[in-house]
């Protein structure tokens, strides 16, 4: 019986359909004197401190004190590069906090902090890419990746074209907001809950402000309610400011952001500015592209460079390119620090290579699906960064696969023939394929650690670096412990997230939470089993190379009735004095990458998918609905199908959001318009498609890789793809041929404009 | 103050009046209901009251997050930590576990609860309404498991919750309630509620609560007197007469739109624009008049049907036309002391009416434009009667008399509408924000009377 790949719920799916799932602030009945903490907010986009004053605050009944600069023993910034000053002296963004009250209730620290006096002297602030490039201001690049000599190529080519498109960022909207409380252990050591995604990142941090060595610091996340990116860096301030505010007064703090705060404190995905050129000859074959690729950082690091990067690489999604030029700046701008979100960066650069396709299709009168099919990798070609694309045939197959369980023919005759009689309704339809690299592209991340635990009544102790935000990464570890351990799932107990169990680990991200983790927790079990095999021999009579471990019985290979029982091993185990705890610990092999030469192999393989996506859209408002997706995805042997579809549809769903109707607004003063739940509008139900089939590549196991799974957190999202595509093939059904411009999100305005051009192009056609 | 929490009484005091019901829940331990929001927009608060509906008995999912605690006083309330009994799991829990409905779980308990309140509505069909879910966000899923779980749930299971629909629902009676911080006070009648506020004509009025309780959440507004309008009958009136329909101002738009049979189109397709089916279970027309906001979506719904307003002081009672009812931006007709009533729709309904509503989210967004028209065509295909109303194109909800003055009589063409497309632009001004620019809007104010035009010309057979 094979435990990995089975269908099993969430590990927790009983606590939370139950409530009893507890999440980092369902713990503050827990503590009693529990304080709470509020920040002081700049009323500016980008201001000179002049002056702080608490002491008016301090006088509001139930504020205990005002966290300000003075009271950091350490270094007092959220990012090991120093440049998130907790207490700033210069307000970077409209709303950064400048200081923070704790009060004895939420409400007195709210009242304190609208009573501390700060001076401000407002300075000009930069609020757009455009504004950033005219002013030079930029917080890296130019990075660059390149094959070949794309300019000549370009000069060359029988057909050009240059575009721009624009792609606005994405609020995570993780549903539980930044939470951490923390208090000093009984021990003198400082204990932090926190909803993070990088547990030893938020312990390395807490040290760092407290002055500490990390010894004395724990961090444990139980769990979190999402996380999607925005928990892998920017949980580190609350922290900070919880274990903070517990070592000066001694008390417990929690630090909780309602929604309006965590929208306007916290980084998001980055905006993107992408302009191309493409050089290609008359049946669209691309020769020469050049890709300039500008994001918007906020103001400070954060991860913007790596996430540049990712856009870089995957500028080529599934196409070659034989000439092919990416350039990338990351522009400063007086917002939240943009951060990781799924994808990072991949998918804005996915988006300007098909918007690119797009107009190469619609420029020389070409289906758009023909003339991306016509530009995909073959086997034995290699990236841009020169990388081999390994089993790119996948992406033709997968392509060929989709195509007919879709019905993409038949589909785009009914499409032209119901255009045909609509004259206010236009439906679209697109296919648009996925390629995402795997790993961390900062190599040293790709490792990760585990701690396994067997008791002398058999029961088991799972723990790992990975930290469970949703994506099931505690699901498939459990599934990986069960499987390599041979014991039934309940006898396993994955343990919450802690720095204290295993340390110095990754974020869990860039999706590879379950081949590192999973590999770690399966070397440790591995090491457990070779341990009890000698034991239980001399209990069977077989030699220990014959022995099996399944569903927590051992017995002699081919002879399951001659079975003992798990239990009874581990104990004889014992007294025979031998170890029954393991670490294992996992390095992905053979990574590389220079940056400099912009060459190497930054990714240990590929995930490959694709979706067809169907439209109907409103002529009179640019509203519109979506029809049916179809998606093929590769999973490879799919650990958990489940989880595994979960993340595919979800993924889905959340770049669909991204790319129609998530639209972050920033004001002239740089505050952030849509910056509440009544604002900034997540798909809801209205936005699921009416006809969703979801299926796995079959055949598609990836060796080298636990179980023969793939990575499938972030890659889905990229899916979505195909629904910002099918809309633009609507907007075309208005003119009468050409391309379409339009930006991201396609909210129903942008749509309307779009739809707007064509029928004047259209009008101007008909007049000539 | 008492109410039943998980069928056990518990005490309320000292607490703030502007506590709400969820911080009080996850202060007491109920840490199951999550705020996602605090305000009404995610669902992840979701718990249901035990509610007389218009099919008896119910629980009414509501968000736990737009209700003052003392609203409560009197109420039988059941979160998530209620619903498995003797460690098994109730149905709908059971369907989301087994359908992967739930991956980070925080949004999970809120659809519990819209799940088990639907499954257990006495006069639901015998296929799930999925809409009833439409007011829970999820971030993770994409909803299609959550989807898959509610389809499979078949009519309630006999147990004890079913049980409890068999005895009637607590009955709101007056209440008062006081901390340090404030008051609420609940009037049991017309008479007593007019007495009070003519003494005390500062005092907040909560209805439903799902505009006052956001303004406490989010724009942290304090008021020390709070008189909640939920156990006034007078307001809860739903009256057909000859000539007109009486629809009290306090009947919450879930009620009235299940006892609203045969309403003519425009409110058809008003219902589910309007917010959220849970939100839609405390809101009321009353709260939506009363907030007077320039993109509430009900004004142009009952602009288009001519309707007016019933309002009532100490000194008395009149009714205002509701055209005439919006003074300015937030600002209504409404004196000092005064409460709505009902609303009153004349009969018969205008032959053609629509309603539509443009913004970036197709269900549950706030308009970008929202527009109600009616149509009354006489011979020759003239226009005989029409109303132009509009939200979100000027500071107040207005209707375009000018314009509708010039249509009547004439054909209903597309000549006539081009000329009315003209004079919407120089009609009205609206302003650029986030949900969508100045052009935009004046273009949706044109282009939604065409796509009315469109539609009623093929319905009249005429040919534009
Ligand atoms: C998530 C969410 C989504 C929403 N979506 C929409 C939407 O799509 N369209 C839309 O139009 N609105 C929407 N709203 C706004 C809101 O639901 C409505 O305005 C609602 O109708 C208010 O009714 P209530 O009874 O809850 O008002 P309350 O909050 O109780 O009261 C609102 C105001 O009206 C006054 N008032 C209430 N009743 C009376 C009365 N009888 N006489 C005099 N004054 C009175 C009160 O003084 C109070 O200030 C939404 C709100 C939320 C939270
Ligand atoms: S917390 Fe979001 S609806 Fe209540
Ligand atoms: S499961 Fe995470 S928000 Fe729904």
């Amino acid at each position: 019986m094979k435990v990995v790949g089975k269908a099993i719920p969430h590990e927790s799916a009983v606590e939370h359909v139950t409530g009893r799932a507890l999440y980092t602030d369902d713990l503050l009945t827990r503590f009693p004197d529990l304080l709470h903490a509020w920040p002081v907010l700049a009323p500016h986009a980008h201001a000179k401190v002049l002056a702080l004053d608490p002491s008016r605050a301090l006088e509001v009944p139930g504020v205990v004190t005002v966290l300000t600069a003075e009271d950091v023993p350490g270094v007092g910034h959220s990012s090991h590069y120093h440049d998130e000053p907790l207490f700033p002296a210069e307000v970077m963004f409209h709303g950064q906090p400048v200081a923070w009250v704790l009060g004895e209730s939420l409400e007195a620290a709210r009242l304190g902090a609208t009573r501390v006096e700060v001076e401000y002297e407002p300075l000009p602030a930069i609020l757009s890419i455009e504004e950033a490039i005219a002013a030079g201001s930029f917080l890296a690049g130019p990075l660059r990746l390149s094959r070949g000599d794309a300019a000549s190529a370009l000069a060359r080519a029988p057909r050009r074209l240059s575009g721009e498109v624009r792609i606005g960022g994405q609020e995570h909207f993780y549903l539980e907001t930044h939470a951490s409380i923390a208090h000093l252990d009984e021990s003198g050591g400082v204990m932090v809950h926190a909803s993070t995604q990088h547990p030893s990142e938020t312990q390395e941090v807490v040290a760092m402000v407290l002055g500490l060595p990390r010894n004395q610091v724990t961090v444990q996340c139980l769990r979190m309610g999402g996380g999607f990116g925005g928990k892998e860096t920017q949980a580190n301030p609350y922290a900070a400011i919880a274990a903070l505010g517990a070592w000066k007064t001694r008390h417990p703090v929690r630090v909780r952001l309602p929604r309006h705060l965590d929208m306007a404190l916290s980084g998001k995905r980055h905006p993107f500015l992408g302009r191309y050129e493409a050089g290609f000859d008359d049946e669209g074959r691309l020769l020469a592209v050049r890709i300039e690729l500008y994001s918007d950082g906020g103001y400070s690091l954060d991860l913007s460079e790596p996430v540049l990067w990712r856009a870089m690489f995957h500028s080529d999604n599934a196409y070659f390119v034989p000439d092919l030029e990416v350039t990338g700046h990351v522009c400063k701008t007086h917002k939240t620090s943009q951060t990781a979100f799924r994808g990072f960066g991949g998918p804005q650069g996915m988006v300007v290579i098909e918007d690119l396709l797009d107009r190469v299709a619609r420029s020389l009168g070409l289906p758009p699906e023909a003339v991306r099919e016509r530009n995909f990798y073959r086997e034995g070609q290699t990236t841009h960064y020169g990388q081999v694309v390994k089993d790119a045939g996948r992406i033709q197959a997968i392509w060929s696969e989709l195509k007919a369980s879709s019905e993409l023919e038949r589909r785009r005759a009914e499409v032209a023939a119901f255009n045909a009689s609509s004259p206010h309704t236009k439906r679209g339809l697109a296919i648009t394929p996925v390629k995402f690299g795997i790993s961390f592209t900062a190599t040293f991340y790709n490792q990760a650690g585990a701690l396994v635990l067997i008791y002398r009544d058999g029961s088991v102790q799972v723990n790992h670096g990975g930290t469970e935000m949703g994506q099931g990464v505690h699901t498939k570890v459990l599934q990986v412990a069960a499987q390599s351990l041979g014991v039934p799932l309940e006898q396993i107990r994955i343990m919450p997230t802690r720095t204290d169990k295993v340390p110095n680990t990754s974020a869990t991200a860039a999706s590879t939470g379950s081949d590192l983790n999973g590999a770690a927790v399966h070397q440790a079990c591995e090491i457990l089993k070779e341990r009890l095999a000698p034991v239980a021999a001399r209990y069977l009579g077989c030699a220990p190379e014959r022995v099996r471990f399944e569903e927590g019985r051992i017995f002699p290979e081919g002879q399951p009735e001659r079975f003992v029982p798990f239990a009874r091993v581990v104990e004889a185990a014992y007294l025979e004095r031998i170890p029954l705890f393991a670490q294992g610990y996992y390095r992905t092999p053979d990574l590389h990458f220079d940056k400099g030469k912009g060459q190497g192999k930054p990714f240990h393989y590929f995930a490959y998918g694709a979706a067809v996506s169907e439209v109907e859209v409103d002529g009179f408002t640019g509203e519109y609905r979506l029809l049916r997706t179809d998606i093929l995805h590769d999973v490879g042997d799919s650990l958990s199908p489940l989880v595994d579809r979960g993340q595919v549809e979800g993924g889905f769903v959340q770049g669909l959001g991204w790319l129609t109707l998530e639209e972050l607004v920033w004001d002239a003063q740089g505050r952030l318009a849509t910056g509440g739940a009544s604002t900034y509008k997540l798909p809801s139900w209205s936005e699921l498609p009416e006809v969703l089939n979801v299926r796995f590549l079959e055949r598609a196991a990836e060796p080298g890789v636990i179980y023969g799974s793939k990575a499938v957190g972030e890659p889905p999202l990229m899916l979505a793809i195909s629904v910002r595509e099918a809309l633009k093939d609507a907007v075309a059904a208005f003119g009468q041929g050409g391309i379409v411009e339009l930006d991201a999100p396609s909210t129903p305005e942008r749509v309307y404009w779009a739809i707007e051009k064509v029928r004047a192009r259209k009008e101007v056609a008909v007049g000539d | 103050m008492e109410f039943v929490l998980n069928g056990r009484r518990v005490q309320v005091e000292k607490l703030a009046p502007q506590t709400t019901l969820l911080d009080y829940l996850r202060a007491s331990g109920l840490t199951g209901s999550k705020e996602g929001c605090a305000e009404g927009e995610c669902g992840a608060c979701t718990v249901v009251l035990v509610r007389e509906g218009p099919a008896g008995t119910e629980y009414r999912g509501v968000n736990s997050c737009l209700l003052f605690l003392p609203m409560l006083a009197g109420q039988e309330v059941y979160t998530v930590e209620g619903l498995a009994q003797d460690g098994k799991l109730a149905e709908v829990q059971a369907a989301m576990v087994q359908h992967g409905g739930s991956q980070c779980g925080y949004c999970t308990p809120g659809f519990v609860m819209s799940l088990f309140a639907e499954q257990y509505r006495p006069d639901r069909g015998p296929e799930f309404d999925l809409h009833a879910l439409s007011g829970n966000l999820c971030r993770c899923t994409g909803y299609r498991p959550i989807k898959d779980a509610a389809l499979s749930l078949g009519p309630a299971p006999e147990d004890s919750f079913k049980a409890r629909l068999r005895e009637p629902a607590p009955v709101l009676g007056p209440a008062v309630y006081e901390s340090e911080q404030g008051r609420f006070v609940r009037p049991g009648s017309l008479e007593e509620c007019l007495t009070f506020l003519a003494l005390h004509p500062e005092a907040k009025l909560v209805a439903g609560g799902t505009d006052a309780v956001v303004e406490s959440n989010l724009q942290y507004r304090r008021w020390e007197l709070l008189v909640g309008l939920e156990a006034i009958p007078e307001l809860k009136v739903f009256e057909e007469h000859e000539d007109m329909l009486e629809i009290g101002a306090g009947l919450s738009l879930g009620e009235l739109e299940r006892r609203w049979k045969g309403a003519p189109q425009i409110v058809r397709e008003w219902f589910p624009l309007f917010a959220s089916p849970l939100i839609r279970n405390s809101a009321t027309l009353g709260g939506n008049l009363g907030t007077a906001s320039p993109i509430g979506d009900s004004p142009p719904m009952l602009l288009a049907l001519d309707a007016a307003v019933r309002i009532a002081g100490k000194e008395g009672e009149r009714v205002v036309p509701l055209a005439e009812f919006f003074k300015g931006y937030r600002q209504t007709a409404l004196g000092k002391g005064e409460v709505i009533v009902s609303v009153l729709v004349p009969k018969p309904f205008p032959a053609h009416s629509r309603f539509f509503k443009v913004a970036k989210r197709r269900l549950d967004d706030i308009s970008t434009v929202a527009a109600g028209f009616a149509l009354e065509l006489g011979g020759a295909g003239r226009v005989a009667r029409v109303r132009l109303a509009y939200g979100g194109v000027a500071a107040t909800p207005v209707r375009l008399f000018a314009v509708e003055e010039a249509l009547t009589g004439q054909p209903w063409s597309e000549a006539s509408l081009r000329r009315a497309q003209g004079m919407i632009a120089e009609a009205i001004k609206p302003i650029s924000d986030h949900r969508g620019s100045a052009e935009y809007r004046l273009r949706m104010a044109q282009k939604l009377l065409e796509k009315f035009y469109y539609e009623t010309a093929s319905a009249e057979g005429v040919k534009g």
